[in-house]
């Protein structure tokens, strides 16, 4: 018995994860288009469901009745399992994460190398999809896919090392714990390494403002041009999964992962109420709103959500309620751990969205000059300041106070200069060589 | 039916047939490079405006030789003229560049008045100018924000659209039309204005400045914005009127040359506005040059409707429209360019021919020398800054 216990909750929580990571993926499509919505005067889904609320059923329920079409001139095996490829990569990045101190599916001592590495294999599905579908708009997503990712992973990849040279381990929990420690967040000593990471994230789940593999102004729907039904909600299943993996990374890495803001200051430990007084606060909205849904299924739905946010709220306020040494007290880390974890995790989506419905897109050259000539170079210059910092408060016992902005102040510097020096060599016109005449038809 | 001219109806179609063979058909027979590939862009394609066919050659994501192909919203326009009455065919006009159906209905009514020597009276051609220039605004908005959303900037499409309904319900209260308005008639207008035209026109007016801000502040001075628009798409002064092209994209290449100001059509002629023109001739002073246009359209409206004056809203028409024989041609200024129409008489009730000038045609054509060279995003946004309506490339 002892000897299979260790492997019955991470085999729970994986199961979990899987189960639930769908239907995640499908409320985070319906959270962006209402985000997208208010930001666009209007108000986005509302028909299924109270406010919407049943819409992500409702479209997966249409994607799985759709017709199976694989295009006749298509790779029929590949294109039968690039999706799958994607997905799988997706999923297996998140068994690393801690979404609390006690829910993890593994604590790896490499966990942050077996999360890169896992999450750059999704690529080989996207390339691989767009190569089997046989069609010019996949191919040239899939080659503008693969291209950025080798491109941003680069900066990507730096700016955790600075984060790992903070902590002194790969172990996303050993991370977390090094922060705790430490006292303050990464991105307070760092906060260079976690801009970079935010835009290399944003382009390595190939969101917008770098959405080039699937910009649909340009290519169409770029690598996915040729899937449909259950194939391209794969597809958009490993994209969001992407993006609930970079942002718990970032929240593991920058944002002190389950920490609560001010975790080791007593005078704080007020925020401990938040959680539960938000969660009564959107089920108050919910009972609100309730009578008002013009149809009975509809109210009962909306007072079911309203009733599950006091559930919530019931079980975020327990480990508070009860005396201090009682079991379900030392469950306080565990459960609002996860809450803290996914309320990083949610504003960092958000601020996806946000970029995503403010910006125009990058050009393709553009978006790769960023990559190279401003963000790889200014990551390096990051790990050497983080380094500097480091070597300045452990070798000659500098303050933390001054060697910490010292190392930011730096790497600024030197940020500003890449900017100031790279606006030079900017050429807006590609191939400015005169080419001689060359109609379609020769 | 009238006279009609010996060999009217025995016109050949062979050239059409050949150009649609060179056009449609022989992309396997074309001699490529080792490293070029033919991309098809659209007619079903998110940002071709419609069903335009764009083949490119890329070399990589280089475009080395693009062409267009056209014709597939073809509806035979000009053709349907020479069957209908001078003021049957009146709607049809509405229906080519539908983004901007009040421009094309003045300049139909005009070149007939013009042939046939009547003039509107000025009550008429004051609120003519006044719908025409807010119908400038609906059409430069609607540009302004299927631009921005080729290029990948998703929310300004909303904000314009939401300037543009307000637009329309002017039309809607004035002639109960919101897109294809019909709005005119030959002398004079339709209907006789709705009460409160000059405090819709007026409130609208007064609120459009601060949104204009608003889009300027999301897209002006955006540095992506700036990267994917400037140097984008160069055409110079000589290259443009080489080619004829007409309206913004000629002004944005530092020509000051718009048709209210050479040849005062309507009321132009009392209002003053001024002609703003771009300098590098690429797609952000297009971008720039349109929105100083929306401005300018704004204070045009604003001084028209402070002095409407009274009287007849129709000319001398009678109800049978018998032109002298002869031909006129006669252009506006419209959302696009010059639009002009070309119109031979007979002497009977329909015209014997209608020739159309559209502005997104000839403006299309400058596509493939803009395009060259650059990348396929930059195809997307070089259509989008051409502002073409296929309905009227196509008539």
């Amino acid at each position: 018995m002892n000897a299979i216990m260790p492997y019955v909750f991470p085999v729970l929580f994986a199961l979990v994860i899987v189960a639930l990571l769908p239907l995640v993926a499908g409320y985070i499509v319906l959270v962006e288009r209402k985000v997208m919505a208010d930001m666009q005067v209007r108000l986005g889904p509302m028909r299924v469901g109270p406010h919407g609320l049943l819409q992500p059923i409702a479209d997966a329920v249409k994607l799985l009745l759709k017709e199976d079409i694989i295009p006749e001139s298509a790779d029929k095996l590949l294109f039968w399992g690039a999706p799958l490829i994607s997905v799988t990569a997706a999923m297996l990045a998140l068994a690393a994460l801690p979404i609390g101190p006690f829910f993890q599916i593994a604590d790896l001592n490499i966990g942050l190398l077996y999360i890169l590495g896992i999450s750059s294999l999704g690529i080989f599905g996207i390339v691989l999809g767009g190569w089997a579908s046989n069609s010019h708009y996949s191919l040239m997503g899939a080659l503008r896919s693969a291209a950025q990712l080798v491109s941003y992973e680069t900066s990507a990849g730096m700016a955790i090392v600075g984060a790992l040279l903070l902590a002194g381990t790969l172990s996303t929990r050993g991370i977390v714990e090094a922060q705790s420690e430490a006292g303050w967040w990464f991105i307070f000593v760092a906060p260079v390494g976690f801009f970079i990471y935010l835009v290399a994230s944003i382009a390595e789940t190939n969101r917008a403002p770098f959405d080039m593999p699937e910009a649909e102004s340009e290519l169409v729907a770029g690598y996915m041009t040729e899937y449909s039904g259950f194939r391209w909600a794969l597809y958009f299943l490993a994209e969001y999964t992407n993006m609930v993996v970079v942002a718990s990374i970032a929240a593991t890495l920058f944002l002190g992962g389950w920490m609560r803001p001010f975790a080791n200051t007593r005078a704080f430990n007020f925020l401990d109420y938040l959680p539960p007084l938000l969660m009564l606060g959107v089920a108050g909205y919910c009972f609100r709103r309730a009578p008002k849904q013009p149809v009975a299924v509809q109210k009962m739905f909306m007072a079911a959500v309203g009733l599950l946010c006091i559930v919530l709220a019931l079980i975020l306020i327990m480990p508070l309620a009860v005396p201090r040494d009682s079991f379900l007290a030392s469950s306080k880390a565990g459960i609002h751990g996860a809450f803290w974890f996914l309320f990083k995790v949610g504003v960092y989506i958000y601020v996806f969205m946000w970029l995503r419905f403010t910006f125009p897109r990058y050009r393709f050259d553009q978006l790769m000059r960023l990559g190279w000539q401003f963000l790889v170079p200014l990551s390096i210059v990051n790990v050497m300041g983080i380094g500097v910092s480091l070597a300045l408060h452990r070798q000659l016992h500098w303050p933390n106070w001054v060697s910490f902005p010292l190392g930011v102040a730096l790497t600024l510097i030197a940020g500003a200069f890449l900017l100031a020096t790279g606006e030079k060599h900017e050429h807006p016109r590609v191939g400015d060589e005169e080419e001689e005449e060359t109609p379609v038809h020769a | 039916m009238g006279t009609r001219k010996p060999g009217h109806r025995e016109r050949t179609i062979t050239g059409v047939a050949d150009r649609y063979n060179a056009a449609g058909t022989n992309v396997e027979t074309t001699v490529l490079g080792a490293d070029e590939i033919i991309l098809n862009m659209g007619p079903q394609h998110p940002s071709t405006h419609g069903v335009l066919r764009v083949k490119l050659r890329l070399d990589g994501e280089k475009v080395v030789g693009s062409e267009c192909v056209i014709g597939y919203l073809h509806r035979g326009v000009e053709k349907i003229a020479e069957h209908r009455s001078y003021q049957q065919f009146a709607p049809y006009v509405d229906r080519m560049d539908y983004v901007a159906a009040v421009s094309n209905g003045l300049g139909y009514c005009e070149a007939v008045e013009k042939l046939m020597q009547v003039e509107a009276p000025p009550r008429a051609r004051v609120i003519r100018t006044i719908l025409t220039e807010l119908q400038r605004i609906a059409s430069h908005l609607f540009w302004l924000g299927t631009h921005a959303l080729d290029i990948g900037a998703l929310t300004p499409l909303f904000y314009c659209l939401r300037e543009r309904e307000e637009i329309l319900k002017i039309f809607e209260k004035y002639c109960g039309a919101r897109l294809t308005t019909h709005a005119f008639r030959i002398g004079g207008l339709q209907y006789e204005a709705y009460d409160e035209l000059e405090k819709d026109t007026e409130r609208f007016c007064k609120g459009f400045d601060k949104r204009v801000d608003e889009y300027e502040s999301l897209l002006t001075e955006n540095r992506i914005w700036v990267g994917r628009t400037k140097g984008i798409g160069i055409l110079t002064a000589d290259a443009a009127i080489a080619m004829g092209v007409t309206g913004p994209v000629l002004r944005a290449s530092g020509v000051q040359w718009d048709i209210r100001k050479a040849m005062p059509y309507a009321a132009y002629d009392q209002y003053e506005f001024s002609i703003p023109t771009g300098q590098n001739g690429d797609t952000y002073d297009r971008y720039v040059v349109r929105l100083e246009e929306m401005r300018q359209s704004r204070k045009i409206c604003l001084q028209a409707i402070e002095n409407i004056p009274a009287g007849p809203i129709l000319g001398k028409v009678g109800k049978v429209l018998k032109p002298p024989p002869g031909e006129v041609y006669h252009s506006i200024e419209a959302p696009k360019g010059e639009l002009g129409y070309y119109i031979v008489s007979d002497g009977t009730t329909q015209p014997y021919r209608v020739r159309i000038r559209p502005p997104s045609l000839i403006n299309l054509e400058a596509l493939d020398q803009m395009i060259r060279g650059h990348l396929v995003a930059d195809v997307v946004a070089v259509i989008g800054t051409l502002d073409i309506v296929l309905g009227e490339v196509d008539r």
